[in-house]
């Protein structure tokens, strides 16, 4: 557990009104910067002087990334929106109530008050090895600790690894794959939109990040497109405690239905990967099936096809599993 | 600032808050205590920071002048900058919120925080809940002293404010919901069964008023 060392080392407090002058200090310092939205993943970091970033440059002064507005189509998310303002937000109950129930699943009350949907995709992997300062793979190192044949990996992936076995922790993560959201990355000269899919990457992409965020990007907006609003939604958040923890797995799914027959489908699962996994091989084989019992079996069966436990972590198989059959059964 | 000098931040702060307690005691205005621990070079030699150091803060409706680290937590601000030691610290790490306080009347963690991040916000402690004129406690005091909750109460204040935003927000909660709403304040005493009498208890003396 964490020690209590009293001060957090020095760095210097940049806080712009605007993006422009953000991306500009983002800019001037390089690696030597740290972009701080809500501050609930960058303390302990801080605090641990695991990074001792020189300069911070506080996003929570700048008005154009906060907010929800209607879009084109479907709903624009400022980047430094609070998960509180997600879970409460009218629209974002009626028709994507996925990602308020994911957004509501967060922590505790405290955090949702003041972490930002942002700063949840954004932040960076739980794994206990890596968070203590280990010089790990993820770290720049060259071995996983938490792969060891001692190790501790009970909270680690059974899946999609490469080198590193940490996992994404992140609750709204596999709510905005299953709602297909676009992320857009501004960098200092060009902008991209990201699939939310692609906006998360694996450690065989790159294993010092968690997205495609590098060093001087800063992303402002999760737009969720209309076209799976008011879908049939299923969310399950598996943890230890009823509050404050992460997922150990997670399921967040989008059908489209009729009747019992699913049209469509998107399926994802987090806590089970270094990334929200989206589950190709389960949407084809229940998209245009009517959802009995042996479907859902069969889905959970192949949900976890592939996947390869760890020394403390085979639980995960069976609550991925069910969680999926769990999902698919909520049609009928 | 470097760890040697922050661990005497905290080494100095009994003889310092004797000292500032005295000061506030006799009158003076406890805005400038704030000022006066920052210039009494208890800090030792500081790193520039383009944040501003002399800030003022509104807290518990006052206006106070304080002397901020960049890289300070509200929590720190608070306690040894302003005495105002009712917001605990248990773990430093948003995990048990026992410095819970009000932003803008918004329950949020003192300890990871920075103090310049609500410059422009309100601030309310466990202070500033009863009346400044009368010392007349606020509905939820009152309720916690109505049905005895807590045992040890460190972590009374930290759910005290979280109860106050509840029933600002919502006077008529379920016992469900209440449970919900304290879910980011742990009792290490396990006092929950009564600590949710006092929520219900708040909350109806709430829907009285
Ligand atoms: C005790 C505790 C329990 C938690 N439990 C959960 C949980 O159950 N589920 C869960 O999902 N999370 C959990 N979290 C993680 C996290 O704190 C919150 O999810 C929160 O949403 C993070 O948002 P933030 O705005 O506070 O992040 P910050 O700490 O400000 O940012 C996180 C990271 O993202 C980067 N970043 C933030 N915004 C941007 C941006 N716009 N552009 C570029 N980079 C950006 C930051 O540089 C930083 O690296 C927990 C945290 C704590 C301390
Ligand atoms: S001291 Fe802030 S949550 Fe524990
Ligand atoms: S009463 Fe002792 S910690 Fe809550």
């Amino acid at each position: 557990m964490a020690i209590i060392r009293d001060m957090i080392p020095a760095f210097e407090l940049f806080q712009p009104t605007t993006v422009e002058d953000a991306l500009a200090l983002m800019a001037e310092h390089g690696e030597g910067g740290w972009v701080l939205a809500g501050g609930l993943d960058s303390y302990d970091w801080f605090k641990d002087r695991i990074k001792r970033p020189e300069a911070v440059i506080d996003l929570g002064g700048i008005d154009e990334l906060k907010g929800i507005i209607d879009g084109q189509d479907g709903l624009e998310i400022g980047a430094m929106t609070t998960l509180t303002e997600i879970v409460r937000h009218e629209r974002v109950r009626s028709e994507y109530i996925l990602l308020a129930d994911a957004a509501e699943h967060v922590a505790t009350p405290q955090i949702r008050n003041q972490g930002t949907l942002g700063g949840n995709i954004s932040q960076d992997t739980r794994c206990w090895y890596y968070r203590s300062g280990w010089a790990c793979y993820r770290a720049g190192g060259n071995t996983c600790y938490a792969a060891a044949p001692q190790a501790m990996n009970r909270e680690h992936a059974i899946t999609g690894t490469s080198r590193c076995v940490a996992v994404n922790p992140s609750d709204t993560a596999p709510a905005l794959v299953a709602l297909d959201a676009k992320m857009t990355v501004r960098g200092r000269r060009s902008s991209n939109v990201y699939d939310a899919e692609d906006f998360f990457i694996g450690p065989a992409t790159d294993i010092t990040r968690m997205t495609v965020l590098e060093p001087g990007d800063l992303l402002t907006q999760i737009d969720i497109p209309s076209e799976w609003a008011n879908a049939h939604f299923y969310y399950e958040k598996v943890r230890d405690r009823g509050s404050w923890d992460f997922q150990l797995v997670s399921v967040a799914a989008a059908f489209k239905t009729s009747g019992n027959t699913i049209d469509d489908a998107r399926i994802a699962v987090n806590g089970v990967a270094p990334f929200p996994v989206r589950l190709d091989a389960v949407e084809r084989l229940v998209k245009g099936a009517a959802v009995d019992e042996a479907l859902a079996i069969e889905a959970g069966e192949i949900a976890i096809q592939g996947s390869r436990p760890l020394k403390h972590n085979e639980y995960k198989q069976p609550m991925m599993s069910n969680l999926v059959r769990r999902a698919v059964r909520s049609v009928a | 600032m470097g760890e040697a000098e922050s661990v005497g931040l905290l080494e100095t702060k009994y003889s310092r808050r004797k000292f500032i307690k005295s000061v506030i005691a006799v009158g003076a205005t406890a805005s400038s205590a704030g000022y006066f621990i920052g210039g009494s070079g208890l800090l030792g030699a500081q790193s520039s920071g383009t944040a501003e150091r002399l800030i003022t803060l509104t807290i518990n409706g006052q206006q106070r002048r304080v002397d901020v680290l960049p890289n300070e937590t509200l929590a720190m601000t608070l306690r040894y900058r302003l005495n105002l030691t009712g917001t605990k610290l248990g773990c430093d790490r948003a995990e048990c919120g026992a410095c819970t306080v009000l932003v803008d009347g918004v329950n949020q963690y003192g300890c990871s925080m920075l103090t310049n991040q609500v410059r422009g916000s309100s601030i309310t402690t466990i202070e500033g809940l009863e009346n400044p004129d009368t010392g007349e406690l606020s509905l939820v005091q009152q309720a916690v002293i109505d049905e005895g909750g807590f045992q040890c109460a460190f972590c009374a204040p930290g759910f005290i404010m979280s109860m106050t935003a509840m029933v600002n927000e919502n006077p008529n909660p379920t016992r469900a919901e209440a449970a919900h709403a304290l879910s980011g304040n742990l009792c290490r005493c396990g006092d929950y069964d009564k600590i949710l009498n006092c929520a219900m208890r708040a909350a109806e003396l709430a829907r009285s008023v």
